[in-house]
């Protein structure tokens, strides 16, 4: 029992550890520091009675207080929603020409129609909205079917070419293969192509003007500048869905290729539509 | 039958015998410092005045800002991430000045402590200063030192009742008061004020008032001593940082010793004795309730109330000042040395005096010279030149910038005149609270032309933009360049904003991105 060492200078016990020398006395805690030790430890079993905590065999105590992580989440979203009604209600009864004139509606509609666009578009018009050969670039300032606010909130609306919906935009290209020969196809192609760039054989662009006027005219205009009531492309841009250069202008001609753009008003609903052209229009090419 | 002395005792005691069980925990000893005065309790006042005065008042100055920013002088915004420190507002990303303060606060510690010891504890820590002020409380309703001691032993009654309850209720409003000034410095002061009383507030700041009105309570009027020997950690670092010519509170035992009630008595038989009356002054005052006789100690707060109740017991003696005293351990070691003949015998005092009383030549003294050595030198410049940097850079800093954001997805687009176009997000930052008109140019870029998403103007390499006073403004800009002015496909070209009223401005290098043309 004599084993206890007592510090010299201050006459107390001490631990009986020793650190390079160095002893720790065994000096009594303050009665106010245990106290408060023993409130913490009670603070603690308070605490997992009051929240969920004891792991039970197929999931934990649900606590006196009835706190639970999901239900926050929920009451988050409800306020959330609640947060975001005035400017539903809005987008509901507005024209989308007039949810673009208001500042705070469009700041809104473009947030909502770019979170839209993330889940549903971007599978085909890429995640910048870039688009790629045979999905049109929504940044750029061509449009096959109009790019005012109320023209792309019709496309969303109902679609291109989608069988389904009676109000769909209608129009098809015709394949030329079995209408013109091989080489009027190469001539009308070489004519296309030299409105908008150098072609490698001149010669070719006379007879393919020709053409053009008899078979092309009709939907892509005599100047070729396209027609948007038929959702024929302007011929003499710099930009062309299905590729540049003569080869691709003659294999569209030859057998074209006639996208199809769902209609999303089904899935998506009027107001999330709207939110859509707004966002769309905003990409810099709008009109 | 064994006769009773032949019963072998054996050799055993209980573990938890009465003689070796030690307590596991100690109640608190309970002190009642005396009132002391003097020279150091002038300045605790004057340095209390100050402290408390700056804490409950700074809240109610104004400062005229305009009509766009709040008139508060110090105010800390919260919701509008905004500080105000009379003429500087700071934004968010500005913070590194408060970076600087703390640095600086560090750095000042330790000078003040290398120098003058733990003058932070004794003269301005807010724990000293509370309970300073609630021992003046303490005293006004329950009498000084004897009073108290007699009050607290006195069984209870009508009166004892009457008086402890007068005391905790004023400690109450104090505390409260305490807790209520703190959200001032959040809020418009006035205001706040007028929706508290109506309890129309934030349930934060109820919640904030009754937090610091408890800890204000319980630390200042309850714990009071425990809270610095036990709680605070700063005692710990602080004597890390004492070196031998650092002041402290210092019994000077080199003339106090051997100390004597019965000082004529004794010297009368031929006894020496020291300066020290061994009257416990110091130890009455003490508000740690320790005997700064038995040297240095953790709990020393250095208050130097000691110094005070000694000096005035010298005077009446008409003895030197200065048997406690701020002294550093150099002086107070060679001092020894002299009183002890090299530490070869114990304290003499006759060893530091002359014939006629007066102190011997040689002695130690303290000079204001001895604090400042290459230490202090080194935090001093230290300090200083943090302080330095921080008001060049307050003084040279913008109050209007530009961060420019290239668009990545797309990082181009070719438009059907066959141009580039590229998107930016501009930020405006307006910092300071007045509305200015920024104009937004293009510089280089040959041919490029800028428009600006929601100003409804033809494209164009300069615009006019209008911000708000002390916001940021986002802005969307298309930059489109002409076809045949592209040379290749990154190019550097400058947004410049100009505010020409104040003829401030600011560039930001942006990159535009083309296409590689095909060859």
């Amino acid at each position: 029992m004599s084993s206890e060492h007592v510090d010299e200078i201050s006459g107390v016990t001490t631990t009986g550890h020793e650190w390079d020398g160095i002893r720790e006395l065994n000096n009594p805690l303050p009665r106010w520091w245990v106290i408060t030790f023993y409130v913490t430890i009670a603070w603690a079993l308070a605490y997992t009675i009051a929240y969920p905590a004891w792991p039970m065999l197929s999931s934990a105590t649900k606590g006196v207080l009835g706190f639970s992580s999901r239900n926050d989440v929920k009451n988050e979203m409800a306020a959330a929603e609640i947060g975001k009604a005035k400017y539903v209600a809005a987008i509901q009864s507005k024209t989308v020409s007039e949810i673009a004139t208001d500042d705070a509606l469009r700041e809104f509609a473009v947030a909502a129609g770019g979170a839209a666009f993330k889940v549903n578009c971007v599978q085909c018009h890429g995640s910048g909205a870039q688009g790629s050969t045979g999905f049109p670039n929504l940044n750029d300032d061509d449009w096959l079917w109009g790019g005012k606010t109320e023209q792309i909130q019709q496309t969303i609306t109902h679609g291109i070419r989608f069988a389904p919906d009676a109000d769909t935009r209608q129009s098809e290209m015709p394949a030329f293969v079995d209408v013109l020969k091989p080489e009027q196809i190469d001539q009308v192609g070489a004519f296309v192509a030299s409105l908008s760039g150098p072609v490698r054989d001149k010669t070719l662009i006379e007879p393919g003007a020709k053409i053009f006027a008899d078979n092309c005219a009709a939907c892509h205009g005599e100047n070729a500048k396209g027609n948007r009531e038929l959702g024929a492309p302007d011929l003499t841009d710099a930009i062309w869905l299905h590729g540049s250069g003569e080869a691709a202008i003659a294999s569209q001609v030859r057998a074209p290729k006639n996208g199809v753009m769902p209609a999303w008003v089904g899935r998506l609903g009027e107001t999330t539509v709207k939110e859509l052209a707004v966002y769309v229009h905003s990409l810099g090419g709008g009109e | 039958m064994l006769d009773q002395s032949q019963v072998e005792r054996l050799e055993a005691e209980a573990v938890n015998s009465a003689r070796t069980r030690q307590p596991l925990y100690a109640a608190r000893k309970k002190i009642f410092p005396k009132r002391a005065s003097g020279r150091f309790r002038q300045f605790k006042w004057l340095v209390m005045a100050i402290t408390l005065g700056i804490y409950y008042l700074i809240p109610w100055l104004r400062w005229d800002r305009g009509s766009f920013a709040p008139d508060q002088a110090v105010l800390i915004d919260l919701a509008n991430r905004r500080f105000y420190f009379f003429f500087i507002e700071i934004w968010p990303q500005e913070f590194y000045y408060v970076a600087g303060l703390l640095m600086m606060a560090g750095v000042g510690l330790f000078l003040i402590t290398s120098t003058v010891g733990r003058a932070w504890c004794g003269y301005t820590c807010p724990q000293t200063v509370w309970v300073d002020l609630f021992l003046v409380v303490e005293r006004a309703i329950e009498g000084d030192r004897n009073a108290r001691i007699k009050l607290d032993a006195a069984p209870w009654t009508a009166r004892k009742l009457f008086l402890r309850i007068s005391k905790h209720a004023v400690w109450l409003v104090i505390a409260a008061a305490t807790g209520g000034a703190w959200i001032f410095y959040f809020a418009d002061a006035p205001k706040l004020l007028g929706e508290v009383i109506a309890g129309m507030a934030a349930p934060v700041a109820y919640v904030t008032i009754a937090v610091l009105t408890g800890t204000t309570y319980v630390f200042g009027g309850l714990m009071r001593e425990q809270v610095c020997t036990y709680m605070c950690p700063w005692p710990r670092i602080q004597a890390a940082m004492l070196d031998e010519n650092s002041l402290t509170v210092t019994y000077n035992d080199w003339r106090g010793e051997p100390r004597s009630r019965h000082a004529k008595k004794a010297s009368a038989v031929g006894q020496t004795v020291g300066d020290c009356v061994d009257c416990n002054a110091c130890v009455a005052v003490c508000p740690m309730g320790i005997d700064i006789r038995d040297g240095q100690q953790l709990e020393c707060i250095t208050c130097a109330l000691c110094i005070d109740a000694c000096d005035s017991v010298m005077d009446k003696l008409g003895r030197e000042r200065g048997l406690i005293s701020y002294a550093t351990l150099a002086d107070y070691n060679a001092n020894m040395t002299v009183a002890t003949s090299g530490g070869t015998g114990p304290v003499d005092p006759a060893l530091v005096r002359t014939a006629s009383g007066s102190f011997a030549d040689g002695l130690a003294h303290f000079h204001l010279g001895k604090i400042f050595r290459l230490r202090t030198y080194v935090y001093l410049g230290a300090w200083s030149a943090i302080g330095l940097v921080l008001v060049y850079s307050l003084l040279t800093r913008e109050r209007l910038e530009l961060n420019v954001l290239h668009d990545r997805n797309p990082q181009f687009v070719t438009l059907s005149d066959g141009s580039i176009r590229n998107g930016y997000t501009v930020k405006l930052l307006n910092m300071i609270p007045q509305p200015r008109t920024i104009e937004v140019t293009l510089q280089g870029l040959d041919g490029g032309e800028m428009s600006i998403v929601g100003i409804d103007q033809p494209a164009s390499r300069s615009f006019s933009v209008p911000v708000e006073p002390d916001r940021l403004k986002t802005l969307k800009i298309f930059v489109r360049q002409p076809a045949d002015q592209i040379k290749k496909p990154a190019q550097s070209f400058q947004f410049r904003i100009d505010d020409k009223a104040s003829s401030e401005s600011a560039e930001y290098t942006a990159s535009f991105n083309a296409p590689e043309k095909d060859k």
